[in-house]
């Protein structure tokens, strides 16, 4: 149950940033010093948390997206969907930290600037 | 957590109720099909996004004009991006799209909540199209001089 209010949350999540991330990323289009001012905040340690909150939101969506599709396909997919489930934290709770510990390493040590 | 649902033609039910009218095209059961094909490919999409922008040499530090260049100057890349863009923008406006038939309550506020969704999705996905093929790397003083393409030592 909670874990369709997670996808659902993190579905509109990811839209809206998919919207203002279209729109900086237009700016390359524009004017390539306000391209990398906009960016450059992407580089504070205060936005690396940021980054990772979303990243931590895409991971859950997609790896609970795709047990929604095994669960869906899947002849014996009902069946399972409660070690699917399981297996879907374990695989996130790891592509977390691992995506964690090197983004944030690289953003709170200026990654070697 | 058991929940009592009554069996549908339990008489509280006027029964003269009729479902709303049968749609003649399967539109729902295509938007159905294309939320997960769309998401099998996405994953792939997102995480070499998120793996060539964020985790490889010094990750969010290296991004800058002249990364984007870089980048947009291999097909492989522009292509990868304005898949990246269709699906994400049509999966994620899809989506949208359900949880406002699901929590919009008056016909009204549902068509004007995604009249403004049909919208900003149309105008976001043809803006980034544009962005991927009108790109100029040579706009870019510092790329401009280390690119042969932009007349650079000629
Ligand atoms: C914090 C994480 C992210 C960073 C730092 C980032 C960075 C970038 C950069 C530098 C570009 C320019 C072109 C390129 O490098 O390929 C770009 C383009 C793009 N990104 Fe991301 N991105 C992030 C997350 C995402 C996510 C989660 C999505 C999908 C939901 C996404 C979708 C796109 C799309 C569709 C484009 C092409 C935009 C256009 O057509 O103008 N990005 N991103
Ligand atoms: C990373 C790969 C992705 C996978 C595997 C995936 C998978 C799915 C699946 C299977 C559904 C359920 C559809 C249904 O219940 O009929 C869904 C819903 C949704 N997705 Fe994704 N998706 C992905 C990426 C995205 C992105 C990038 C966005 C935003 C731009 C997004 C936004 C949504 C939204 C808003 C919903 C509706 C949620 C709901 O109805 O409760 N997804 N996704």
């Amino acid at each position: 149950m909670w874990s369709w209010v997670g996808h659902r949350v993190t579905g509109v999540v990811i839209f809206f940033f998919l919207l203002v991330h279209v729109l900086d990323t237009a700016l390359v289009r524009v004017d390539p010093g306000a391209y990398d001012a906009v960016i450059s905040a992407y580089k504070n340690p205060l936005m690396a948390i940021g980054e990772f909150g979303l990243v931590a939101a895409i991971m859950f969506h997609a790896f609970n997206g795709l047990r929604l599709i095994l669960v869906d396909f899947l002849k014996q997919g009902p069946k399972i969907q409660r070690q699917l489930f399981w297996t879907v934290m374990v695989v996130w709770v790891v592509a977390v930290v691992g995506f964690g510990a090197r983004h944030l390493t690289l953003a709170f040590t200026g990654g070697g600037h | 957590m058991t929940a009592q649902i009554d069996a549908p033609r339990a008489k509280r039910i006027d029964p003269k109720y009729n479902r709303a009218r049968k749609s003649r095209n399967n539109f729902e059961m295509m938007a159905w099909l294309f939320m997960r094909l769309s998401g099998v490919v996405l994953v792939v999409l997102i995480f070499g996004h998120l793996i060539s922008n964020l985790l490889v040499g010094q990750g969010v530090h290296a991004i800058d004009f002249g990364f984007v260049a870089g980048k947009w100057a291999s097909p492989l890349w522009q292509i990868w991006d304005l898949a990246m863009l269709w699906l994400a923008m049509l999966h994620g406006t899809n989506g949208v799209r359900t949880i406002i038939n699901d929590y919009a309550e008056k016909d009204r506020t549902r068509f004007w909540l995604k009249t403004v969704l049909y919208v900003v999705a149309a105008f976001t996905v043809l803006l980034g199209t544009m962005v991927i093929f009108t790109f100029d790397p040579c706009i870019s003083e510092t790329v401009a001089k280390s690119v042969a393409q932009c007349g650079a030592g000629a």
